[in-house]
């Protein structure tokens, strides 16, 4: 046998060149770096102002004292703070279940249903309203008909504004649990109720907690459906040894604009603390909602 | 039972042959596409039942329909019966969740719940109120599945951070806790690798003497490993749609060596699959 020698042939290189093609991919790239950049200055130079002006403020008794009247010094916000929880509380517990009960039948029950399609579309149009519209919304069943601003007026108006986030996020949250697993639940025997119950609904629960939240997170911050819903109170809702919700109820968001525009040196500052704390809220709550959304099934 | 006469003493000495599920299957429809016809498949106890043929030939829609799985399909519709336990499980007034208890399902694609391996296996249990020890019955389930020595130590750990093979067997083990009558299995290895496919056909040889199986498989070599019975299924092209209808059935030995049909013949020698 003899061997034969291979003529030596030009091996093509494997190696990166610059040629006009990358070129103009880096340079779409770098764009795009830059332009990820711009999207994230609002929100850290929204925190710097923040906490150089707000900051200082910020103590114990900001957090736990009654607002000032005209030229008084300190006081606080405290029940502004206290109002903004118990209005979200309020819309929460509505917003919650009926959004996910929604859901269910959106994703399950009758996806291709007439009232699913008017459902689904009522939510998506829901979503881009304009938010003082759900203060009419709550001014005119809850306000005229009880006949007072009042933290349940609050909670509805931010409950209208919280539905449509829930209802569509949970439905997406409960279409990604896998065929193959609903079929293994209903191969054990299980009911329709009981795949939803026991499968489903804990099987999307990450998914659906990261909607709730930001469903919270976005009506923690709304001002305008409050101004005539929840109006505003120098007082705490909880006084003389008992919880009356039927007053007027102060809110962070109401009390930033409120004072925001007063003459006063004092009530400015609580303004920029008030907005220091609800920004660091709205921040912590989508942290959490980040960290339920990272748990996989 | 066969009432004893005369002349079955005078017949050579036959094997006891229950047969567990007995199934009728004339016509299977989806909406206006029949799917299967004419195809008697009896089930016999103990024993493992292969279902070959060619992909698209209905093995998926035939076992589907022993435990009811394809009520959920939209336009399901089935002419036949399938007597199980002296009862027709298409019967009048049958519910087809309690069908589902007594006879388990294992899926092509493992599919533990998102939730702990105990969990998983505890599932049916649960589900049927079950009064007795569930630990214990975790614990037998496991070991009934070969799995118990490998996850003992991390039973609250969840079911989906296991391999595809333990998975499998996972499913296998939440399948057999409730301890059903019989186990539908539909190409439980095809996502698989060969050392986990080999586990679990073991597995299922163990299996069969508390349990009845059927088995779908789309590989030969594994019918023939593991099933007593082998039923093929081929498809019917002619008029223009794509019927499949059981070919022949009889032990598996005879259906690989000396097959009656022509059909049958060809497809084990591989000429069209
Ligand atoms: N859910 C369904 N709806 C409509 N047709 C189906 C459905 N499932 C299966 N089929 C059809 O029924 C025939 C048999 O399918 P299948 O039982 O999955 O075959 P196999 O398991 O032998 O590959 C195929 O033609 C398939 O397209
Ligand atoms: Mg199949």
């Amino acid at each position: 046998m003899n061997a034969r020698v291979l003529a030596p042939v030009a091996v093509p290189s494997l190696q990166h060149k610059m040629e006009g093609r990358s070129l103009f991919s880096v340079a779409l790239s770098g764009l795009a770096w830059v332009c990820a950049l711009l999207a994230s200055v609002p929100l850290l130079s929204v925190l710097y102002l923040l906490i150089t002006r707000g900051g200082a403020r910020l103590s114990m008794e900001v957090l736990t004292e009654l607002p000032p009247a005209g030229f008084e010094m300190g006081g606080g916000f405290g029940n502004a703070l206290a109002g903004t929880f118990v209005m979200v509380g309020i819309a929460a517990l509505i917003a919650i279940p009926v959004g996910i009960m929604a859901a269910i039948f959106l994703a399950e029950l009758g996806p291709s249903s007439k009232m699913a399609n008017i459902a689904r579309f009522s939510a998506k149009t829901l979503t881009g309203l304009p938010s003082i519209l759900a203060g009419v919304f709550a001014y005119a069943i809850v306000v005229l008909t009880t006949g007072t601003y009042s933290a349940p007026a609050g909670g509805v108006a931010l409950a209208v504004l919280m539905l449509p986030i829930v209802v569509l996020t949970a439905e997406e949250a409960i279409k990604m649990v896998p065929k193959i697993m609903k079929d293994a639940a209903y191969g054990m025997g299980c009911t329709r109720s009981q795949v939803i119950w026991k499968v489903i609904l804990p099987t999307g629960l990450p998914a659906i907690l990261t909607g709730v939240m930001l469903a919270v997170a976005r009506a923690a911050g709304e001002t305008a459906p409050l101004l005539f819903t929840a109006l505003f109170s120098n007082y705490w809702l909880y006084q003389d040894g008992k919880l009356d919700l039927m007053n007027p109820t102060a809110s962070l968001a109401v009390l930033i604009y409120n004072f925001s525009g007063m003459p006063f040196e004092n009530q400015i500052e609580l303004a920029w603390a008030a907005s220091l704390v609800l920004v660091l809220i709205v921040l912590v709550i989508n942290v959490v909602s980040r960290y339920f959304g990272r748990q996989k099934f | 039972m066969n009432s004893m006469t005369q002349d079955a003493v005078a017949q050579p000495p036959m094997t006891e042959k229950t047969v567990v599920m007995d199934c009728k299957l004339d016509k299977i429809f989806y909406g206006n596409f029949m799917a299967v016809r004419d195809s008697h498949v009896p089930i016999e106890k103990n024993k493992i039942t292969g279902f070959i043929g060619p992909s698209g030939c209905g093995k998926s829609t035939v076992l589907r329909s022993l435990n009811r799985m394809n009520d959920l399909v939209e336009g399901f519709r089935f002419d036949g019966h399938v007597h199980f336990l002296g009862q027709d499980v298409y019967g009048k007034g049958v519910d087809p969740v309690v069908v589902r208890r007594y006879i388990g399902m294992v899926f092509q694609q493992p599919n533990p719940f998102a939730m702990s391996i105990f969990d998983n296996v505890a599932f049916g249990l649960r589900l049927n109120r079950y009064k007795g020890d569930i630990g214990d019955r975790v614990k037998g389930a496991l070991q009934g599945a070969a799995l118990w020595e490998e996850v003992k130590d991390k039973l609250k750990v969840s079911g989906q951070a296991l391999s595809g093979g333990q998975q499998q067997r996972l499913c296998i083990a939440r399948a057999i806790a409730t301890e059903p009558e019989v186990l539908l299995m539909d190409e439980p290895c095809s996502a698989l690798d060969p050392i986990a496919t080999r586990r679990v056909e073991e597995l299922m040889v163990e299996l069969k003497q508390k349990f009845t199986i059927a088995l779908v498989t789309h590989n030969m070599q594994q019918a023939i490993r593991v099933a007593d019975t082998t039923a093929f299924f081929s498809v019917d092209i002619s008029e223009g749609t794509r019927t499949g209808y059981l070919v022949e059935m009889g032990p598996t030995d005879q259906i690989f060596g000396e097959p009656r049909e022509k059909l049958t013949r060809e497809y084990i020698n591989g000429e069209f699959s």
